[in-house]
């Protein structure tokens, strides 16, 4: 599944939380969203899942407008993961997987939790309350329950903020193979610049709402002189005029 | 109307209340300590007032409906408030669910929650007080129908709020049925209200539901017409509750407060 997002702009009064932005995520491919804190990037996640709705611009799924398609046909090929949205607390894992299973209209449901819980070594504590889990277990929870619906994108949010390395390393290593496995498309908005050098095949790097560069991890790197993407990330943070 | 993700959405909230009996217990504690509190001042009234001397229990059948009221709509608002204090919300907003299967779930979830509580409490009121609403017969369904509909919508206005305004509309869910209560007449006749407020009173579904239950328990009437009145409004707001509620997702879905609700 392609994603497209064309001129795309978010104005809360004079406000422009996001500003003629563009970009694309073909079929497989993985997209980092990179950018300081209130750059835009939730914005920019908050209108691709349908939860905000842009002041202009188009969000092309598959070259068709978003607004022209069936909005529970179109989100139930998505799926989203972030710490800091997290899942009933007082709800096992099991249960919660059953019921964001049903709302997602997943056919063959109990066999889909066993795969899932056994990929992502979640059956120790399937049957345990969600919110007596440790982070590096949410975590995973949270990751089951963006994939249970086989999603065609996933919109992934610091999918590994608050994991030890050795959580971290499992979590992104299973995106990876998971991705090649399934060729779905991903959006991943991070600050860890290690894991989008990782996982992300382009980057697009966010300033004040717009978009500053774009291009892939060593093409980002090597246009601005710098030995990593995190070296590159502060230099166009913080230096207004070297984006100007 | 896709009803096995209506079911979903109702299972959390099963799941939920299963999951903890302190849960359970809270829900029959309020309308159990109601029965007590309101069967002492019935008591009271029947022996000390001529207008209630030959009708025994007729304010602790008004108090029972009512709170079977207040139960819906608290309910409603507590399912909602409960994806809000999860941090579940942008989950389920971003699920392939369409709002009317959303207050669908709420609505027959909310009716769970009420009869937990309303059940024992109006078995409770039987051998304690003597006291029984069954007493009204076959009308006390439509008078508990219109009742549950209002309910529902009193819930639906004060979650169009928390979406509109996020969580600091929660003090209102709370104080929604309170500002009501005075209008509705409950506890006695509309004539005690100044002719003005009659008229607004008259305007509610509450008067006609407590004139009718007064009218059964004390004068053996049953008028149909103003059961009729008291559905027909509940609908009407129940409809205009729904509107709102769209109007306010989608006036959400612009102010970009739906991504911020819970955090």
């Amino acid at each position: 599944m392609k994603l497209e997002v064309k001129n795309l702009e978010k104005k809360f009064k004079n406000f422009t939380a996001v500003n003629n932005v563009s970009f694309c995520i073909n079929e497989g491919e993985t997209l980092g969203v990179l950018g300081p804190n209130g750059c835009g990037k939730t914005t920019t996640i908050g209108m691709l899942l349908g939860l905000i709705k842009p002041s202009n611009g188009k969000i092309l799924i598959d070259e068709e407008n978003f607004e022209n398609l069936n909005r529970e046909k179109v989100l139930s090929k998505f799926n989203f993961a972030s710490p800091y949205v997290e899942l009933p607390k007082k709800l096992t894992v099991k249960e919660n997987l059953e019921i964001y299973g049903r709302l997602y209209g997943v056919k063959e449901l109990s066999k889909r939790i066993q795969e899932i819980s056994k990929d992502l070594n979640l059956e120790s504590f399937l049957n345990k309350k969600t919110g007596e889990l440790s982070s590096g277990q949410k975590n995973r929870v949270s990751l089951a329950k963006s994939l249970i619906n086989y999603p065609k994108i996933l919109f992934l949010d610091e999918p590994t903020a608050s994991l030890d390395p050795d959580i971290g390393d499992f979590v992104r290593k299973y995106i990876e193979e998971y991705k090649s496995k399934n060729k779905i498309s991903i959006l991943l908005a991070s600050h860890n610049m290690r894991e989008v050098e990782r996982l992300c095949d382009q980057v697009i790097m966010m300033k004040e709402g717009k978009i500053v560069d774009s291009g892939t991890c060593k093409s980002l790197i090597d246009k601005h002189g710098r030995n990593n993407l995190e070296d590159t990330f502060l230099k166009l943070a913080r230096n207004k005029n070297e984006l100007e | 109307m896709n009803w096995n993700k209506v079911y979903g959405l109702s299972l959390r909230h099963f799941y939920l209340i299963k999951s903890s009996f302190p849960r359970i217990l809270d829900l029959i504690y309020w309308p159990s300590i109601q029965i007590f509190l309101w069967g002492f001042i019935s008591k009271f009234f029947t022996l000390s007032s001529s207008y209630y001397n030959n009708t025994v229990g007729v304010i602790l059948s008004a108090a029972i409906l009512y709170d079977f009221l207040f139960r819906s709509s608290i309910s409603y608002n507590m399912m909602f408030l409960e994806e809000i204090w999860s941090r579940n919300f942008t989950n389920l907003f971003i699920s392939p669910i369409k709002i009317k299967e959303i207050i669908a779930a709420l609505t027959l979830t909310a009716m769970v929650r009420t009869l937990i509580g309303m059940v024992p409490a109006a078995l409770l009121a039987i051998p304690l007080f003597g006291v029984s609403i069954f007493k009204i017969g076959l009308p006390l369904i439509s008078l508990l129908l219109s009742l549950y509909v209002f309910g529902i919508t009193l819930g639906l206005l004060v979650t169009s709020g928390l979406i509109r305004f996020g969580p600091s509309f929660e003090n209102i869910a709370w104080a929604s049925l309170f500002f009501l209560a005075p209008l509705g007449c409950i506890y006695y006749p509309i004539e005690i209200l100044p002719e003005w407020l009659q008229i607004v009173a008259k305007i509610l579904p509450l008067v006609h539901i407590f004139e009718e239950m007064r009218n059964i328990l004390i004068n053996d009437i049953i008028s149909y017409t103003q059961i009729f009145l008291a559905i027909a409004i509940s609908i009407f707001y129940f409809v205009l509750g729904v509107i709102v509620f769209y109007f306010s997702y989608a006036g959400a879905k612009i102010r970009g407060t739906l991504i911020n609700v819970g955090e």
